[in-house]
């Protein structure tokens, strides 16, 4: 479809574009103290703009002569990127941490990585895969040091834009290889000549995807490309690395589902493995590899941890691992899985993050002994909490449970091949079991046992029963999830 | 009627609910609370024993929902000669456990109201037929566990909750894998009920590793179960969490979440698995003489009382496992021996619930002495059968059922599992004697030394067992002395099944591939 016919099915993001221009105006004629106002303009926005995605016509089809396609695989996680914003922005506004600046920026600068993430949700061309990373990216390098006067935020985003320069650019490099070897830039094209590929190119391909792994494996902060998670979340402003955590790393989930789906599996049949024409690639085993380096290092790693924050990093680095281990049998099951895990994970680690906001904004403090007594202090924070660390463990009957049961389940159907993979996976949980419970412990087994009870702002306190709520609830009922995820599987396909 | 078991079930999360919404200061009110809904329950679960059909084998009062339709998971509940019995211990254990706790006074609403969660997630082990939701409750049960010893229990607390909880999730974690692989191998369903019928032979031909399926996938269950049990060498847990957990949590620990293994093993492994019956029991007969042989050794080595009834459980659930093992003397190869195949799966599912209602007895009597003296040590007391007649009289006969001693129920189902094992492990059996040995050793030199002797003299005001405390024990005391000269009752409600469940094992068996 060529550019202006494509407009028309482009109006969510016009929308946002919108939205973007009018809290940035807005900001320019309200005051310092009122600056947290333009978050609502920015929620008001997003929901206008789910409204209108939620209205969209479900069809797929390519947009901007092949840039970009709008399929109800795209369409679920452009919901699933506002859903995540509007929580976050909402606890933004509450959070003590921002209040000494203008947060007019910082709203739109969020809106704006929205709309880098729907570009990356929906890209099939190379040179869009690259322009929407470095659109979330370079917003992102910009929010994690948002708290000027903060020492270790500037830290975290200088060491954030040094790591996304050099992946970026490894990955940018990655592509040319594979430009240079099928001669296209787009995903269709690629996959078509690469059917045709002899052999001797192998080696040259296996290269170009090693690297252009750097590009995704940062995003999602998989092993060993996580370098700079650590530092970046505990430095960045506590919003900022909830989000960081969940939306970016769901739309590069999406870009990487699509690029291995359409381009090295069948095409988006997702017929499993077997099915595919280019299995004499290893890049199954590669990527098998690299999510059981990526589960292991994250969950022993955070055990160390001192401070809350940074053990969340960490353990964010593992989840990222289990939606990485069902990627390799790229099955119409196993890309159902992730869809899955992303819905239950989205609750379950912003909801542990707002706890952390609470904290935070309480004591000033984030380590384990902040945390010291908490439970009977706050019994409201102590039991959202246990229900956030019992969901991201994976033991029923929450949501996190139900996110790995879905993995664990695509891997045994996967085949013989994979069921090492799921022993990986579910000893892992185990060993996480150890680290989100010092959580508890600390909370309900240490310290002194307060007469008091504190109740957290209503606001904080509304949203992470907003969170919690759904981290129970669909660790028990879950077939709307399931049926929207089903429903949203369909990938625009183009035989050509 | 019609909804018995999801009452029986449910009725604790109401309770927990109602605990909720009542102040904190209310303790008394929270206590009556407890106590009135676990009455009921065991009330309920006397209910369904009179309605119980026990000339039948098969599951009865089933119930069935659709639940998640897309991954065919049902809500199915069902009740028969195996589960039973162990509902109503249920039943009985958590209502007397209330009292046992009565004189918490830590955090009560809290206390009370993770007692219930657990109570929901036993029964619902019990009696979930659909192997999804039997999962969920298996793993409901840890976080309040977790709790309920991290909170409330001795100084080592933290340290056996989160060693409790790693052991258990570890075991569970199998579990789950071996659960997806009947899943996919057996025609998508987790109706336990279905998989029996078609995991047999569905599974024969199946390959994991090169390996048969069946192989696989029993030692997966079979790990997540002797866990729980537990079986040697995943015992180490045991001892640290009896001991640390409060007085009532031991009772239900020892009482009913050991059995939760046997009774997986039996339902699950028996049922699903035939071949690897054969195959494994040889194994089983022989970690049950370790078991025996060694829990023995390690109760007689100990010197905290408490650690000697954990250590004594070890050893009890032994006989268990070589009376499972018998099954297998109803086959054909083995002579067609069914008086044997029953004698050894009726001992060890009657030793299932004698040590539930025995080694309850004896936690709760330990609790009686620790409230008092404030220490264990086996050694620190002494010639307390002047000072505490009564309790040294009760003391006594609970240390004799723990024994074996005729007349009482452990010796019935300890004498069943030998008798039916003799034709096919007449060695493992022989051998095992030596462990019955050192179960009347440690049993009686502790009596010995508690209560014999000289008066210590710092115990000379110990006051004696109170009401309130017998009548957590004297229930428990009838049953066992009942049972020790009349089983019939019992063994009547578990003949029916155990018949269907050996002629399964017996007829299904394919030895294909095996």
């Amino acid at each position: 479809m060529n550019n202006l016919q494509s407009l028309s099915f482009f109006y969510p993001e016009l929308i946002l574009t919108g939205v973007i221009i009018l809290a940035i105006i807005y900001d320019l004629l309200i005051d310092k103290s009122n600056s947290g106002k333009v978050g609502w303009v920015l929620i008001t926005g997003l929901v206008a703009v789910a409204g209108a995605i939620w209205m969209q016509e479900t069809r797929a089809t390519t947009l901007f002569t092949d840039a970009i396609v709008l399929d109800p695989f795209s369409t679920f996680f452009k919901l699933i990127v506002i859903l995540a914003t509007i929580l976050v922005s909402i606890v933004s506004l509450e959070s003590g941490e921002l209040d000494k600046y203008r947060k007019g920026e910082y709203f739109s600068l969020l809106g704006i990585v929205v709309f880098g993430l729907f570009l990356m949700v929906s890209a099939v061309d190379l040179i869009m895969v690259y322009l929407s990373i470095e659109i979330v990216s370079i917003m992102s390098f910009v929010l994690a040091g948002y708290l000027k006067q903060n020492t270790r935020s500037n830290e975290a985003a200088l060491k954030y834009v040094v790591y996304g320069a050099f992946s970026s650019g490894i990955m940018l490099f990655g592509l040319s290889y594979i430009y240079g070897l099928t001669g296209s830039t787009n995903y269709f094209q690629i996959q078509q000549s690469l059917a045709s590929m002899g052999p001797e190119s192998h080696t040259a391909m296996l290269m170009a995807l090693i690297m252009v792994l750097a590009g995704f494996g940062y995003k999602i902060s998989a092993v060993p490309f996580h370098f700079w998670t650590p530092d970046v979340y505990e430095g960045a402003p506590t919003t900022i690395t909830a989000y960081l955590s969940v939306a970016p790393k769901a739309g590069a989930f999406a870009m990487m589902i699509r690029f291995f789906n359409q381009v090295l599996a069948d095409g988006g049949a997702m017929g499993g493995l077997n099915s595919s024409s280019l299995a004499t690639l290893p890049w199954a085993d590669i990527l098998s590899i690299l999510a059981v380096i990526t589960i292991t290092l994250g969950n022993v790693v955070a055990i160390q941890q001192e401070n809350i924050k940074r053990m969340l990093a960490y353990s964010s680095v593992a989840h990222a691992g289990y939606m990485l281990l069902a990627m390799p049998v790229m099955s119409g099951d196993s890309v159902y899985a992730i869809m899955i895990y992303l819905v239950m994970y989205l609750f379950m680690n912003l909801g542990a993050f707002f706890v952390v906001i609470t904290i935070k904004n309480k004591t000033g403090g984030e380590t384990f002994d902040d945390y010291k007594g908490l439970g009977w202090e706050m019994p409201l924070i102590g039991i959202v909490m246990t229900v956030f660390m019992v969901s991201l463990t994976g033991l029923p009957p929450t949501a996190g449970f139900i996110g790995k049961f879905y993995i664990f389940a695509a891997l045994i159907k996967g085949g013989n091949s994979f069921y090492w993979l799921v022993l990986v996976g579910g000893i892992n949980s185990v060993i996480s079991l150890y680290y989100y419970f010092r959580v508890v412990k600390v909370m309900f087994f240490e310290g002194k046992k307060s007469e008091t009870i504190l109740q957290p702002p209503k606001i904080m306190a509304g949203m992470l029963i907003v969170t919690a709520v759904p981290t129970l609830v669909l660790g028990i009922y879950w077939v709307p999830i399931a049926d929207w995820v089903q429903s949203s599987l369909v990938f625009f396909i183009q035989t050509l | 009627m019609e909804h018995i078991l999801s009452w029986l079930i449910w009725l604790p999360i109401i309770g927990m609910v109602a605990i909720a919404f009542i102040p904190r200061e209310k303790e008394d009110v929270i206590k009556i609370t407890a106590a009135a809904t676990t009455g009921l329950q065991f009330l309920l679960t006397l209910v369904l024993w009179k309605n119980f059909d026990s000339g039948s084998g098969a599951m009865q009062f089933m119930e069935r929902a659709e639940w998640i339709p897309s991954f065919n998971i049902a809500y199915i509940l069902g009740v028969d000669g195996l589960s039973l019995p162990m509902v109503i211990l249920t039943g009985l254990l958590c209502f007397l456990g209330i009292f046992v706790s009565w004189n918490i006074n830590k955090a009560v609403k809290g206390y009370f109201a993770l007692f219930l969660l657990l109570d929901t997630g036993i029964m619902g082990v019990f009696l979930s037929m659909d192997f999804f939701l039997f999962y969920i409750f298996w793993e409901v049960m840890l976080l309040p566990m977790y709790f309920l010893i991290g909170i409330w229990g001795g100084p080592q607390r933290e340290y056996a909750a989160i060693k409790f909880f790693l052991y258990t999730l570890f075991g569970s974690v199998l579990l789950l894998v071996g659960i997806l692989g009947l899943y996919f191998s057996c025609g998508k369903t987790f109706d336990i009920l279905e998989l029996m019928q078609v995991a047999p032979q569905a599974l024969g031909d199946v390959m994991w590793w090169g390996m048969s399926a069946i192989k696989v996938i029993w030692v997966l269950l079979f790990i997540g179960f002797a866990i729980k049990v537990p079986v040697f060498p995943f015992h180490t847990w045991l001892p640290l969490a009896h001991v640390e957990a409060p007085t009532a949590i031991s009772v239900l620990l020892a009482g009913i979440l050991l059995k939760l293994g046997v009774y997986g093993i039996l339902r699950v492994n028996y049922g699903l698995m035939p071949d690897g019956v054969y195959w494994f029991s040889g194994a089983l007969a022989f970690l049950g003489l370790i078991n025996v042989i060694w829990g023995g050794l390690c109760a007689l080595a100990q010197t905290d009382l408490k650690k000697l009834v954990a250590y004594s459980s070890v050893n009890h659930m032994g006989y268990a496992l070589i009376g499972m093992a018998a099954v297998i003397a109803a086959s054909e190869a083995n002579g067609l021996n069914l008086k044997a195949a029953q004698a050894g799966l009726g001992g060890a599912v009657f030793q299932m619930f004698n040590h539930g209602t025995i080694s309850a007895m004896l936690f709760i009597l330990v609790g009686v002495i620790y409230d008092r003296a404030h220490h264990r040590d086996i050694a620190g007391f002494g010639g307390l059968a002047a000072q505490m007649p009564i309790y040294a009289g009760i003391t006594a006969l609970a240390f004799f059922a723990g024994l074996g001693l005729p007349g009482l129920s452990g010796f019935i189902s300890e004498a069943m599992c030998f008798i039916g094992a003799f034709p096919v492990y007449r060695g493992i059996v022989i051998a095992s004697t030596i462990g019955i040995l050192l179960n009347a050793a440690y049993f009686l030199w502790a009596f010995q030394r508690i209560f014999f002797g000289e008066l210590n003299e710092k115990y000379t005001n110990l006051p004696e067992i109170n009401r309130l405390e017998l009548f957590t024990v004297v229930p428990l005391l009838i049953i066992t002395l009942f049972f020790g000269i009349y089983p019939a009752p019992y063994l009547d409600v578990i003949s029916s099944t155990m018949n269907v469940i050996i002629d399964h094992v017996v007829t299904l068996a394919t030895f294909a591939s095996m």
